[in-house]
């Protein structure tokens, strides 16, 4: 074809990408739609057989069953809405306890099986090669078992002056309420933030005069120091409510379930194990030039441990942590096998009353996601802060 | 042959006395008796490991004797409850009497054979495929024809065996069949949806992302309610599926969510200089991925899924949630007997060896399996 003559080959259509691009997606629409209609239609027939409501007005109706504990008052008379929003207090309550349990944990076991020391090494090894290979709701079966084999209330177990560990859980003293303690809380966020402020300064003159501070301790003792400095001030009020064995239980103090107990133990053991493997890959991913550099430098290790592995560690630990994160929430949602009222139990009650079960089943769907983006949107933030600046 | 006899070698005739005679010793460097070196060394070296020595030694001395006395010295291996109750130790009289309730659930006691020989031949399928020189072709019809044995000798109907319908089944033939069969039904729908996830065409690659997304946001629990409770609203008056299938969905589902994301990483990993130079050659989109980028992929993927499958075997625990009799639920029914309740820490201790045998094992075959590859791929 001699150029210049402005002669132009028609191609068929279906030669073009983009349009067969094209066609492609408009078919699998079609498909989906297709398949979605039939699904809903199916569904609005079979519902409307059965005698179900769709839509979620049955929120607003009187739930009429009791939960076992809740953070918020609750009572038979109120809400199904109100009886999920306890169900998820309760999933939140239970899950971030379990994060901060398994995380010590995980910590622990994890640098332990790095250990020089052959025996604890093994120990390590051998808690996390054990734990790791059983399910969990095995292991949760194990504890609840546990927990209730205890003795009951009458023969409770009483290893410290106070504490007593029964079939209906774990009771310990507590101080009694006080004005003053709200403004312990004050001082704690007042000392969190010149924690904070004082670590910046320490910072920005270490690097501008090369002169350290040790806002560490002072950072400590900011925390520590201004609510002890605010109780001592106020007084020092302090009133322990001590349990009471009334019958058959104890009253006063504060408590804790044997489901909640057996829940907590068991999501966190379980998910240390994962951590400890995290955290000493994270260890390891660091290159052993640079622990020898800090090293030949002069560092102690315990320096070399804060401003030359960790940070590079965290770099790689961070990531699979935070889906271990999101994987102990989701295994909250067993807590139906063993009776705790967590949201999926609640919701489960929910559905088998009311019938309808595509709005519970939504409902449950759309609180884990909402955490589950919570968490990625959180890690994502923290990645891009502290990735390799790569030209 | 060293001459240690002192010689007069100076010109000068220094007198022999002079000369230091080396003493008769061994070749061997001195030191402590070996045992006693390592010790020193790897429990004792410094003050702060000394005292996690003992730390852990003194942990060990609380803990142990008490609990071999009671899994093994005061054991009651034989006998009914009766004659546990009246021992102080581990009741593993439990696993001999309910052994059958709890690996084949309620199956009918007398054709526990068929259940028995099905899972010999599923855990005999998983060995063979566990062998490197086996991956060929005859392994694929190998497996269907191992699933129709098993399926076979499952339901019965034929030759004699009779019908056992699937709410029936249970124990360890059903949890290792959810796992296989979970697996391979999600492997095919995981690379659609990691091919999809990486396509160009906007639709395509907002579905696949949005399920993927979608399902790894929930528990399995929520996976298998939703598949028990929904599944019947969605098909047409009078069709029912039974639980098994449903289940069996659910976890096909949900696991092929995350497989996807581990297809997606071995995708990832091939060059992108092979699929540029398929678009070169001119392989239309199938045929690259077919013939070009599909094998490279998934062979990195295959210690991933073994991760996976290891997963999906533990996670099978969780239908007992939806009324399934997997080894876990038969376990716990084993233990709801009056006589054998108070000693519900045997029979899961039981349970937990099964589970953990299979997934120690199963680690250490993928551990194996990604370095046999790994050292595949150096040049």
């Amino acid at each position: 074809m001699a150029v210049g003559q402005g002669h132009v080959v028609k191609r068929s259509l279906l030669n073009s990408a983009r349009f067969r691009g094209i066609v492609y997606q408009v078919v699998v629409v079609a498909v989906v739609l297709a398949v979605g209609w039939y699904l809903v239609r199916n569904t609005l027939v079979n519902l409307e057989a059965r005698g179900i409501a769709t839509g979620l007005d049955f929120l607003e109706r009187e739930a009429g069953f009791g939960i076992g504990e809740s953070l918020i008052a609750y009572s038979p008379a109120d809400s199904y809405l109100h009886a999920l929003a306890v169900g998820l207090l309760n999933t939140l309550q239970v899950s971030v306890l379990g994060i901060v349990v398994a995380t010590v944990i995980g910590l622990v076991v994890g640098i332990s099986r790095l250990s020089g020391n052959w025996l604890v090494a093994r120990l390590a090894t051998l808690y996390v090669e054990g734990v790791r290979n059983i399910p969990l709701l095995l292991q949760l079966f194990v504890w609840y078992g546990l927990v209730t084999a205890l003795p009951g209330p009458r023969q409770a177990l009483n290893p410290l002056p106070g504490i007593f560990l029964s079939n209906r859980g774990l009771k310990v003293p507590l101080p009694e309420a006080h004005p003053l303690y709200p403004w312990l809380a004050v001082a704690l966020v007042v000392g969190l933030l010149a924690a904070w402020g004082v670590r910046r300064w320490a910072l920005r003159r270490h690097a501008r005069l090369g002169r350290p501070f040790p806002w560490i301790l002072t950072g400590i003792a900011l925390v520590l120091g201004l609510p002890a400095a605010v109780f001592v001030a106020g007084g020092a009020p302090l009133v322990w409510v001590v349990p009471q064995l009334r019958g058959f239980n104890f009253v006063g103090g504060g408590a804790l379930s044997p489901e909640f107990a057996a829940l907590l133990a068991g999501l966190s053991v379980y998910t240390a194990a994962f951590i400890a493997e995290i955290v000493r890959s994270g260890i390891l991913a660091v290159p052993v030039g640079q622990t020898e550099a800090a090293q030949a430098l002069g560092l102690s290790r315990a320096k070399t441990l804060r401003l030359i592995v960790l940070p590079q560690a965290l770099r790689v630990i961070i990531p699979p942590l935070s889906s271990q994160y999101l994987n102990l929430t989701k295994n909250s949602s067993l807590a139906v096998a063993i009776g705790y009222p967590d949201l999926v139990s609640v919701a489960n009650t929910t559905i088998n009353q009311t019938g309808q079960a595509v709005e519970g089943v939504g409902v449950v769907m759309a609180a884990f996601l909402t955490i589950s983006l919570a968490l990625s949107l959180l890690m994502n933030w923290y990645n891009e802060r502290v990735a390799l600046v790569t030209r | 042959m060293i001459d240690r006899q002192p010689h007069d070698h100076s010109a000068t005739g220094v007198a022999a006395a002079d000369v230091e005679e080396p003493s008769a010793v061994s070749l061997q460097p001195p030191g402590p008796p070996r045992l006693l070196g390592w010790a020193r060394e790897n429990l004792f070296g410094s003050v702060p490991n000394t005292v996690m020595t003992l730390l852990a030694l003194a942990l060990l001395w609380e803990v142990l004797p008490p609990f071999l006395s009671w899994a093994l010295v005061h054991a009651q291996w034989g006998g009914d409850g009766a004659a546990c109750r009246q021992a102080e130790g581990a009741c593993w009289a439990l696993v001999g009497e309910r052994h059958r309730l709890m690996l084949f659930g309620v199956y009918p006691y007398d054709q526990h054979w068929r259940p028995l020989l099905a899972t010999a031949i599923l855990v005999t399928l998983l060995a063979t495929s566990a062998v490197r020189a086996f991956w060929r072709p005859w392994l694929l019809w190998a497996w269907l024809a191992g699933f129709a044995g098993i399926a076979l000798l499952m339901w019965g109907g034929v030759l004699g065996m009779p019908y056992v319908e699937t709410d029936m089944w249970g124990g360890l033939p059903l949890t290792l069949a959810l796992a296989v069969l979970g697996i391979a039904l999600a492997f095919p729908l995981s690379i659609v949806l990691a091919l999809g996830r990486r396509s160009e065409l906007p639709v395509i690659r907002a579905f696949s992302v949005a399920y993927i997304e979608l399902v790894r946001g929930i528990p399995l629990v929520s996976v298998l309610f939703m598949a028990s409770v929904m599944f019947p609203l969605f098909l047409p008056e009078g069709v029912t599926i039974d639980k098994l299938l449903r289940a069996l969905v659910g976890m096909v589902l949900f696991t092929a969510a995350y497989l996807a994301e581990a297809v997606r990483g071995g995708l990832q990993a091939v060059p992108r200089g092979q699929e540029e130079a398929a678009d070169a050659l001119g392989l239309s989109y199938w045929r690259k991925m077919r013939l070009i980028v599909l094998p490279q992929a998934l062979r990195l993927v295959i210690p991933p899924i073994v991760n996976q499958f290891i997963s999906c075997f533990k996670d099978t625990s969780l239908v007992t949630i939806v009324g399934l009799y997997d080894l876990l639920a038969a376990t716990k029914a084993a233990l709801a007997d009056p006589e054998w309740r108070p000693f519900f820490v045997e029979g899961y201790v039981a349970a937990a060896l099964v589970y953990w045998s299979f997934c120690f094992f199963m680690s250490r075959y993928s551990q194996w399996l990604e370095h046999q590859l790994a050292t595949g791929q150096k040049r």
